[in-house]
């Protein structure tokens, strides 16, 4: 098989379902257990510096 | 004193460089770059020996720390008026463009202004330029104030700002010259490419930097925005630009990549531009500042994290839409398509997420100009990237490829999305930096704001009619199997869109020279400008009085 058919084979099989898995997690980090008050904290931090010009 | 000396050293001798180089140059476009190159360093050594503080130096001063408590907004300031300098002068060349398609007279009989030479220029300078000024600047705004920080690498800081307004000057004088790679977006030959290399190292050592120096736990969403814009516009660069040149001294270079895999490589670099410089970047500017300016948090911050890894992994694949119907494998064109649809979705989701940051708070867009601006951008955002989707389908493509639509598609994201947000950075950023209460005028910004709406409305709309037109008139074939109409009968019809086109274009920067004046105002300091408020409720003094009951003749 040339270089480009296995490249190509990695490519739209494990390639393909590692990159989807990754996605899905990162997707799915913020729906994690206590991470709601972690992302309100996250979102209104930055009006902690007002006073600041 | 050694500071001082060895500074001067390493610019004198980097003149010298350059001056040999001017000698030995292989073409007469590489010796005037060089030129430029040793202009620039002659600056930098008259700067070296006339700003040093010599008064410090002989009280045995060796150099006064950075106040840590204070941030760093020097570079800041620069890049705010270098903004508003070169969205002038590439506003100024697209219009000059426009009228150039419409009356050819005006390519002036030279090669220096023909269209072909002044296109790149504006595009680089609007994009690279004025955008990429206005996205070096809020980074650094955005990354001290959400990493309560002050910029790290002080020095360096400086070095990228002026190495990347060189990069600029060189870039432009160069498309003059002629000198190009031909390649859209990435024109700038294989020196300027090394130069913007080093540049861009140096932008993403102070941003990661300053990450590292931060004093707030969490890295704000902002910064992923900023940091994957500034990692993945490195990646595309170096890419796209491996170049072999002819001589070390000349200007002319030749790509590793050729034929098919060459076109896919410059797509695969042209889009992703359009997705991380243009679009992550600029996404970076919403999620900090259309919060500040609204005053409140981002509506959704689980929403902003799928947003960011959503546009992440989808947008890296979409550049084979510009291939459809060429050399490129089917199964590409194919992969274009489909995650070009796809990107719809992480699209749409960060527009929403940036309009519904003003839920409870919409009255703002009737009393504040500068949400108005932030709204108008969220809106052609979303038009823009339904659009595109909508364009990269093979069927629609087949229609409108090579077609007007494309530059009104393109316009509608880069005057509606890129320009109406860095506008209203602009005027977010002015006050603050230069310590005023507020900008010289608000009345001013909502007549930006309308001249710049209506000036892309009668853009978007004139090229829609005109790639429509020249899409049916390029495919129309008659009884007998021959083309119907050919090339220059469709460019006589599309004459008058072209003349509406750059009406709208007149519009754009007609307000654009409103907000240079505003600006100018605000940092010179002029007080502010007497002008009603933008909503009052209403007062009559005429019927401000008693009633009094008047005698009523009996009948």
């Amino acid at each position: 098989m040339s270089h480009y058919d296995t490249l190509r084979h990695l490519a739209d099989s494990w390639g393909l379902v590692v990159m989807t898995a990754v996605f899905l997690c990162l997707c799915a980090w913020p729906f994690r257990p206590g991470a709601r008050r972690a992302n309100e904290t996250a979102a209104t931090m930055i009006f902690e510096d007002e006073d600041n010009g | 004193m050694v500071t001082v000396v060895s500074r001067a050293g390493i610019w004198l001798v980097a003149l010298l460089l350059a001056i040999l180089a001017v000698a030995a140059a292989a073409d007469k476009g590489f010796a005037i770059q060089m030129g430029i190159v040793a202009a620039a360093c002659a600056v930098g050594l008259w700067t070296a020996l006339t700003r040093a503080d010599y008064a410090g130096v002989a009280r045995g001063l060796i150099h006064a720390p950075a106040d840590q408590s204070r941030y760093d907004d020097d570079p800041i300031r620069w890049g705010v008026i270098a903004t508003v300098f070169w969205g002038m002068a590439g506003f100024l060349a697209g219009l000059y463009i426009a009228l150039q398609l419409a009356y050819p007279v005006l390519n002036l009989g030279l090669e220096w202004t023909t269209f072909g030479r002044l296109r790149p220029l504006h595009t680089s300078a609007v994009i690279f330029a004025f955008g990429g000024n206005a996205l070096i600047a809020t980074s650094f705004y955005v990354v001290q104030r959400t990493c309560r920080a002050r910029l790290a690498f002080p020095g360096l800081a400086r070095f990228v700002f002026w190495g990347y307004q060189l990069f600029i000057v060189l870039a432009a004088t160069g498309y003059l010259l002629g000198i190009t790679q031909g390649k859209e977006y990435a024109e700038p030959e294989w020196y300027v490419d090394l130069w913007l290399t080093v540049v861009w190292l140096a932008y993403l050592a102070v941003f990661v930097g300053t990450l590292v120096k931060r004093t707030e736990p969490h890295i704000y969403v902002a910064n992923w925005f900023y940091l994957s814009f500034i990692l993945t516009v490195a990646m595309l660069h170096l890419v796209n630009n491996l170049n072999l040149p002819v001589s070390l001294l000349g200007s002319r270079s030749y790509p590793v990549f050729a034929g098919v895999q060459g076109a896919l490589v410059q797509w695969w670099y042209g889009h992703n531009a359009v997705g991380f410089f243009l679009t992550a970047g600029f996404l970076a500017m919403m999620y900090y500042f259309v919060p500040k300016q609204a005053e409140r948090p981002i509506y959704s911050y689980r929403l902003s994290i799928i947003h960011f890894w959503a546009l992440i992994f989808l947008y890296i694949w979409a550049g084979p839409h510009h291939l459809h119907y060429t050399a490129l494998p089917d199964w590409a064109q194919t992969l274009g398509m489909v995650f070009s649809v796809m990107l719809w979705m992480p699209s749409w989701g960060g527009m929403i997420n940036g309009l519904m940051t003003l839920n409870g708070a919409w009255d703002k867009v009737r009393t504040d100009p500068i949400i108005r601006l932030f709204v108008i951008s969220l809106a052609f955002y979303g038009m823009s990237t339904f659009e595109g989707p909508m364009m990269s389908v093979k069927t629609v493509n087949s229609l409108s490829h090579y077609t007007d639509w494309t530059i009104g598609h393109v316009h509608s994201g880069a005057l509606g999305w890129n320009g109406m947000i860095t506008f209203a950075c602009i005027y977010y950023l002015t006050p603050r930096l230069w310590a005023r209460s507020r900008m010289y005028s608000l009345r001013m910004i909502n007549w930006h704001f309308w001249l710049a709406t209506i000036g892309i409305v009668f853009y978007a709309a004139s090229m829609w009619v005109a790639g429509i037109t020249e899409g049916l008139m390029w495919r129309e074939y008659g009884a007998d199997g021959y083309l119907v109409n050919s090339f220059a009968e469709s460019v006589a019809a599309v004459h008058p869109m072209f003349l509406l086109r750059a009406f709208g274009g007149l519009l754009y920067l007609a307000g654009a020279v409103i907000m240079t004046v505003n600006v100018w105002k605000t940092i010179a300091g002029s007080p502010l400008r007497e002008e009603a408020p933008l909503r009052d409720a209403p007062y009559n003094a005429v019927q401000d009085r008693p009633l009094v009951p008047v005698a009523v003749p009996a009948e």
